[in-house]
């Protein structure tokens, strides 16, 4: 009796730990199966795009991991070795990331659209009725208002925040000395820096602040699922692009760079349309003009006052020589994210 | 397993070179702050609210209290983030009761509250229970009053239980995650929590970072675990006495 | 009297706030959106995919915890070696360390860059971002629970009996099995509630480690959170709905149990 309970004791001791290191093991033990890596706000039109890819000849049969999260940490994490065929994030400066990682070509942004998936605009999200009349970016430095935007050393959103800052005073025909200075001085108004865009995007809602920093697409997604959230576009924003790529070491490249072309098709951008992103296909962004109106004023990353996105790393966002380090010292904001 | 522990000291042999700067850059010195003041705070609060609870439980008799006893134990049953998600629904922007206290330093302490309450409440019950009586019964009838009674009888008695109580509900403050994560919003400087601080900054990239505060908080665990191990020699010696 | 009453009030009143309060708030709020939205949540494929990884962790955790935690508890007690004192305090180290720091110790060790994680890359085998990781890290969070119920048991019910047996002749694993293990049953029992309890409830390490990747690593715990950050409400209280109930039952068996194991 009591030898058959040892022996059973140790069996399963031992099939615990087999089943342990199986686990690991049967990493992609499946023939078609896509892992996608995305930041937080597409997650739902994400799951709509992959149905719809689902019920077409190419995408039949083909099953999906998907993974969603802040932006940076999503980057850092397939960099740490978190398994992608895809990545879809919120900056292209996050694919560069991986780029420098040897995990994605040099080349990614030369593909369609400069490889990316979905646009949308930086815009203010304000209390319900627009109480303190915030329209433009001079309002953000009155007197008394407090802004909320996220952590530009971890999140992907703060720093288009930032970028759109700076640029809307270079468009309005400021001198970089200047636009800089604005960006100082906002920066003395915030009063809330969270880890991502939707940390920062619950801490508006939970009534901190009067004007939160966001994308167009964040803030139609809150509404869409429930949330109270009034949002203006100020007449300088800038076009945030939002960066589709495949991985270089993916088993399915062909599979993906499929999905991509599908990802960038009438029928995914539409679906894009519907929930709060700009299309990049300009026959399916002219059918939504009316719900994304156009902006004079608007510039994109790789303006000459901007320059790109290593550019802009290099100047504003260097862990120990960008200008944001200064700034955030100054206000006694976090230097690192 | 124990193997964990070695790996421990990994994190530590990461950060050694620019452990020093890291380590106390503002914004870690502020999280461990934090996280430290509010560890005390709590233990403190515990050590008066759930000895009192306790000495209700032992000394009290009313109807319901097997039931009161029973959920005493709750915060170790309870998965911290429901715990975390239930505080923010009570005392957060949709509150009921009309109080939010959401990303705030009070929300944090209340959350540390709610998992740390059985701490004190259990090291202290046994031994309540265990009490001779006749010593105090005693002292009542040389003319002492109840004040004095407790002072000089039942608290020397019960103040191991009260310390190893305080020990580890402080060393449990200052490490926990899952109930801050969601209604502490991290406002470096201001509500950033030191477990809080490393979640971020691995997830960051920012691994030096993490490993340096964590080391510090693995030194505060350790002094922790001493000092639970010295109560306990120390109880264990009074009774071999 | 007055002072009794006082009293009471004082204690059951700060129960009220910090314990009781937002226990009822769960079970209010996952009914606030309706029967139907609560169902949904619930039986959407990924959350109940969540569920499974939960109880597989457990599943794995709580044996190995379990064997574990009784024979440390014998050498602690019954074998007088140099450094026992120091087997008992590793034991105690897991109630003393953050989850975090748990969850980076194995990142840092096991990641692309991480000490051993070149080997494993090498191999394809998935350390991080995959369910062994998560399991080694359950281990480690739900370690102490048996051997510290067991410990003062197995002091308290001395040795004389097992002693007996053995000049009668009987050998090791008989004396166990028939002697030792129903002396400590309760003990054992009660530790495998408390173990069971921590691994369901477990989040910092998880989150560190997992990837969080939906269908696939992500916890019950974890889903909770990510519920909550996408505006789902409904999922996210009606996930913690499951999880308070399962703690409930959980608090049931410790308070049945408790008495029978302080008896022993």
């Amino acid at each position: 009796m009591s030898m058959n309970k040892t022996y059973k004791v140790t069996v399963l001791a031992g099939v615990l730990l087999a089943l342990i290191l199986a686990a690991g093991a049967t990493a992609a033990s499946r023939s078609t199966n896509l892992s996608l890596v995305g930041y937080s706000t597409p997650k739902s039109v994400m799951g709509k795009i992959i149905q719809a890819w689902q019920k077409t000849p190419g995408g039949d049969g083909v099953s999906f991991n998907q993974s969603y999260g802040a932006s940076t940490d999503q980057a850092r994490a397939v960099a740490n070795g978190l398994k992608a065929d895809l990545v879809f994030l919120s900056t292209g400066d996050d694919v560069n990331l991986l780029v420098d990682a040897g995990l994605v070509d040099t080349k990614w942004n030369r593909q369609s659209y400069d490889g990316v998936g979905a646009d949308t605009v930086a815009v203010f999200a304000v209390r319900n009725g627009n109480p303190k009349h915030i329209k433009g970016w001079n309002d953000l430095v009155r007197s008394g208002i407090q802004v909320v935007t996220p952590n530009p050393f971890s999140s992907g959103s703060a720093k288009w925040n930032i970028l759109a800052a700076y640029g809307a005073q270079r468009r309005l025909g400021k001198t970089d000395k200047q636009a800089t200075a604005y960006v100082k001085q906002l920066f003395q108004h915030v009063v809330s820096q969270d880890t991502s865009g939707r940390n920062a995007t619950n801490t508006f809602l939970a009534g901190k602040g009067d004007v939160l920093l966001t994308y167009e697409s964040e803030a139609i997604n809150s509404r869409l699922n429930g949330q109270d959230i009034q949002y203006v576009i100020p007449r300088q924003t800038m076009l945030i692009e939002l960066p589709i790529a495949v991985l270089k070491d993916s088993s399915n490249k062909d599979k993906a760079n499929q999905f991509i072309r599908f990802v960038k098709g009438d029928t995914a951008q539409d679906l894009f349309a519907q929930y709060g992103f700009r299309p990049v296909n300009p026959k399916v962004a002219k059918r939504y003009a009316d719900k994304y109106p156009a902006r004079p004023g608007i510039f994109r990353i790789d303006d000459k006052i901007i320059g790109g996105w290593r550019n802009a790393d290099r100047i504003w966002f260097d862990p120990n020589k960008g200008r944001m380090v200064a700034i955030e010292h100054a206000v006694g904001g976090p230097t690192s994210g | 397993m124990l193997p964990i522990a070695a790996l421990v000291w990994a994190s530590r042999e990461k950060g050694l070179h620019a452990f020093w700067s890291v380590a106390t850059a503002p914004e870690a010195i502020a999280a461990l702050k934090l996280s430290l003041g509010a560890a005390v705070v709590v233990s403190l609060v515990n050590a008066l609210l759930g000895t009192v609870t306790a000495w209700v439980l032992v000394r009290d008799e009313f109807r319901g209290k097997g039931v009161v006893n029973a959920v005493i134990d709750l915060p170790f049953a309870l998965p911290t983030i429901v715990a975390g998600l239930t505080l923010l629904a009570l005392y957060g922007p949709k509150s009921p009761v009309g109080i939010n206290v959401a990303f705030t330093r009070t929300a944090i302490v209340l959350a540390l509250l709610f998992v740390t309450l059985p701490f004190v409440v259990r090291t202290v019950q046994p031994v309540l229970h265990e009490l001779d009586r006749e010593s105090e019964e005693a002292a009542r009838s040389l003319g002492a009053d109840e004040l004095r009674v407790f002072r000089s009888i039942v608290l020397p008695n019960i103040l191991p239980g009260i310390l190893s109580g305080v020990a580890l509900a402080f060393a449990r403050a200052v490490g926990e995650i899952g109930a801050l994560v969601l209604i502490s919003g991290n406002l470096p400087f201001k509500t950033e929590a030191a477990s809080v601080f490393v979640f971020t900054h691995i997830q960051s990239g920012d691994q030096a970072g993490a490993a340096a505060v964590a080391v510090v908080m693995l030194a505060i665990s350790f002094a922790v675990l001493l000092a639970i191990g010295g109560l306990r020699f120390l109880a264990t010696r009074h009774e071999r006495a | 009297m007055h002072r009794r009453l006082g009293l009471r009030f004082v204690a059951l009143g700060y129960l009220l706030v910090v314990l009781v309060g937002p226990l009822a708030m769960v079970f209010y709020r996952a009914f606030d959106s309706g029967l139907g939205r609560l169902w949904d949540s619930l039986s959407d494929p990924n959350t109940v995919h969540a569920f499974r990884i939960t109880l597989e962790l457990a599943a794995i955790a709580v044996p190995l915890n379990t064997i574990f935690g009784v024979v440390c508890a014998l050498a602690i007690v019954r074998r007088r070696f140099p450094g026992a004192g120091v087997v008992n305090a590793i034991v105690d180290l897991p109630l003393a360390i953050s989850p975090v720091v748990v969850g980076l110790s194995l990142f840092l060790l096991y990641g692309r860059t991480g000490w051993f994680g070149h080997w494993f890359q090498a191999h394809g085998v998935q350390i991080l971002f995959a369910l062994p990781s998560m399991a080694i890290a359950s281990v480690f969070v739900s370690m102490p629970f048996v051997a510290r119920e067991v410990v003062p048991t197995l002091r308290e019910v001395g040795d004389e009996q097992e002693q007996a047996a053995h000049t009668l002749g009987a050998g090791g694993w008989t004396t166990f099995w028939r002697i030792t293990l129903p002396s400590i049953r309760w003990a054992v029992i009660y530790g495998v509630v408390l173990t069971t309890a921590r691994c369901l409830g477990e989040y910092g390490a998880v989150a560190v480690v997992s990837g969080n990747i939906e269908g696939r690593t992500q916890t019950a715990t974890l889903r909770v959170q990510d519920a909550y950050e996408n505006f789902n409400a409904a999922g996210a209280y009606g996930i913690s709905l499951v999880l308070a109930v399962l703690s409930v039952i959980v608090l049931i068996a410790m308070t049945l149990l408790k008495p029978k194991e302080e008896a022993a």
